[in-house]
């Protein structure tokens, strides 16, 4: 029968291995030849984009790489989707939405009305282009608006 | 009650029930505004309610793990903690911290990475808060002679979840990067260390209440949490499909994640089988209740559920997406918030001498909070699938498939009104139980 000192081993040497599996993983998934994170396009632009993104918290409703809080929609791809509703102005949109002073409401449900600069709203779409050029093992596609390019049609 | 100083425990219980209140008046805000009521659109929009639901949720939880600690230590080291004075300096900083925190995000004040809004200065004197917290508890231990594994498991898990709380610091210009250390923190708080925290917590219940002897439930815990760890360190990979790392991931996370219900299957055996094999019947049966009701539901909450959208190829549908909510409620419930009012159910009749072990209001807490939160995880699943299939399968557009799926959000508030109920009956309880006294000391304890 198990002893207690076997199961502090089990324990201790169970975490101590997954935890350097964990590190290795980490310094492998993200090594060059292995990364796919999309750094190399990093832009200042795209930075500032990030900062707006963060300090407005566009996550406390909108989902972005499939992460937030699903009261918004995806913006992953959010260029190209907007760009084939709105022949090709989907930069426009954005831009005016983030720059508009009262809510934006579409279907009803309002978005708070941030009244951003002309180039605050650039950097953001900077931003979600930055994003949109990710190789996301797939999801790219699932929420993508290109039926050619949807996995599951 | 053994030791004078555990009374600073009920403190922390009490500042826990005050912020869970706070939280689930957040939680109907966002309700409402789902099915379009958002009256409160201009002062609260969604965005901050969000924040606050979920900020509030971590802080009320944490209280309730700093107070079992303060109460648990004296008792397992068998002497008084090693300053009580500082135990309430940092009861009232982390009331500050968690209120302003909770101000700020009203004022567009935040960092909005999901689960760590608050904004970094604030994260420094988190950061301070925790750290002597820590230090009062591990000192009490240090000075002690007796350190059994129930006392070590619960102050290993509460220094590792300070010490992940720093990869969510680094900053990062990538998003993806940004994403994949704030996973370091969220991930391997609530599926690694919070688990320690709670094994910890539902091993000195389980000694207290079952009788059961010490070293049979103490090794059955390091199995336990040998199992947790062992799933859940590499089980981090199901955030990392797709968000943009290598694939890896996807094999590792998939395989591990398909292992994290095991661990937790084995919690909700063990908690059960310590039951059935103890001999003493503690009168408590209401702390009873929710012990061994923790150990199930987060069973069912956080390891079929999550399992149910782990596996890499349904992931890919049902990642960023209601199912998600669905998930988190039941996990958050059963695992945590469960074993918080388990740990206070036992401690508010020996710090308060009041012997309400077994009273109806108590049990109908539990079934009526229970059950409504069944519910709204179920009325959750149902939105999420549906908008799966819609969304994702069907290429619907986002705000028409939230037309679709909003009824299920009515059928959410009715669940949480239920649910509601069930957690007032608790706080009444609570709030009847009166101060924690000195006349309490070891006339009652068993």
């Amino acid at each position: 029968m198990l002893s207690k000192k076997q199961a502090r081993a089990f324990f201790l040497g169970g975490t101590l291995v997954t935890f350097l599996v964990f590190i290795g993983l980490t310094v492998y998934s993200l090594s060059d030849g292995n990364d796919q994170t999309n750094k190399e396009n990093i832009t200042e632009s795209v930075i500032r984009g990030k900062k707006i993104w963060e300090t407005n918290n566009c996550m406390g409703c909108h989902t972005l790489l499939g992460e937030g809080a699903y009261y918004a929609p995806e913006l992953t791809k959010v260029v190209d989707r907007l760009n084939l509703r709105y022949d090709g102005q989907g930069d426009e949109v954005i831009k005016s939405i983030l720059m508009s002073q009262v809510p934006w409401q579409p279907n009803g449900r309002k978005m708070v009305a941030f009244g951003m600069t002309e180039k605050e709203s650039e950097d953001v779409v900077a931003f979600f282009k930055w994003i949109g050029e990710i190789d996301l093992n797939g999801f790219e596609r699932i929420v993508s608006p290109l039926a050619k390019d949807r996995i599951n049609n | 009650m053994k030791y004078k100083s555990q009374k600073v425990a009920y403190w922390f219980f009490a500042l826990s029930m005050l912020l869970l209140v706070l939280q689930i008046i957040y939680g109907f805000i966002m309700g409402f505004a789902r099915i379009g009521l958002d009256g409160l659109h201009e002062f609260i929009p969604f965005n901050t309610a969000r924040a606050v639901h979920t900020n509030l949720l971590v802080v009320w939880l944490l209280s309730g793990f700093m107070g079992a600690a303060y109460y648990i230590i004296p008792e397992e080291a068998q002497r008084e903690l090693v300053n009580v004075k500082w135990a309430y300096v940092q009861l009232i900083s982390l009331a500050l911290v968690g209120v302003a925190a909770v101000i700020g995000f009203h004022f567009n004040i935040w960092e909005g990475r999901k689960f760590l809004e608050i904004p970094r200065p604030l994260d420094y004197l988190v950061v301070a808060n925790v750290l002597l917290f820590l230090g009062l508890i591990l000192t009490t231990l240090f000075k002690s002679k007796r350190r059994t594994t129930t006392s070590l498991v619960l102050s290993m898990g509460l220094l590792f979840a300070a010490l992940l709380y720093l990869p969510g610091m680094i900053p990062f210009d990538s998003q993806v990067l940004d994403s994949f250390f704030r996973w370091w923190v969220v991930h391997l708080w609530v599926e690694g260390v919070w688990l320690l925290i709670m094994g910890g917590i539902l091993s000195f219940l389980l000694i207290k209440i079952t009788g059961v002897d010490r070293e049979v439930i103490e090794k059955w815990l390091y199995v336990i949490i040998g199992l947790t760890f062992l799933s859940g360190i590499l089980g981090t990979g199901h955030h990392y499909y797709y968000i943009g790392v290598n694939k890896i991931w996807i094999i590792v996370g998939g395989i591990f994640s398909a292992l994290e219900p095991l661990a937790l299957l084995a919690m909700a055996l063990f908690a059960v089988n310590m039951y059935r094999k103890g001999e003493k019947k503690h009168p408590n049966k209401i702390a009873l209740l929710w012990t061994l009701g923790s150990a199930i539901v987060a069973f069912i909450g956080a390891g079929l559920l999550g399992f149910a959208h782990t596996l890499p190829q349904v992931n890919l549908y049902t990642h960023g997406t209601l199912i998600t909510g669905m998930h988190a409620h039941l996990a958050f419930w059963g695992a945590y918030a469960m074993i918080v009012f388990a740990i206070i159910s036992y401690a508010l009749p020996n710090l308060t001498g009041r012997k309400f072990y077994d009273s109806s209001r108590g049990r109908m807490a539990f079934w009526l909070s229970n059950i409504g939160m069944f519910g709204m995880t179920i009325a959750f699943g149902v939105a999420g699938v549906a908008q799966v299939y819609l969304e994702r399968k069907f290429s619907m557009d986002f705000m028409e498939v939230q037309k679709e799926v909003s009824i299920h959000f009515v059928v959410l508030i009715i669940l949480a009104t239920l649910f509601t109920f069930g957690v007032s009956l608790y706080i009444v309880e609570f709030i009847k139980h009166g101060r924690p006294t000195d006349e309490a000391l070891e006339t009652l304890d068993s």
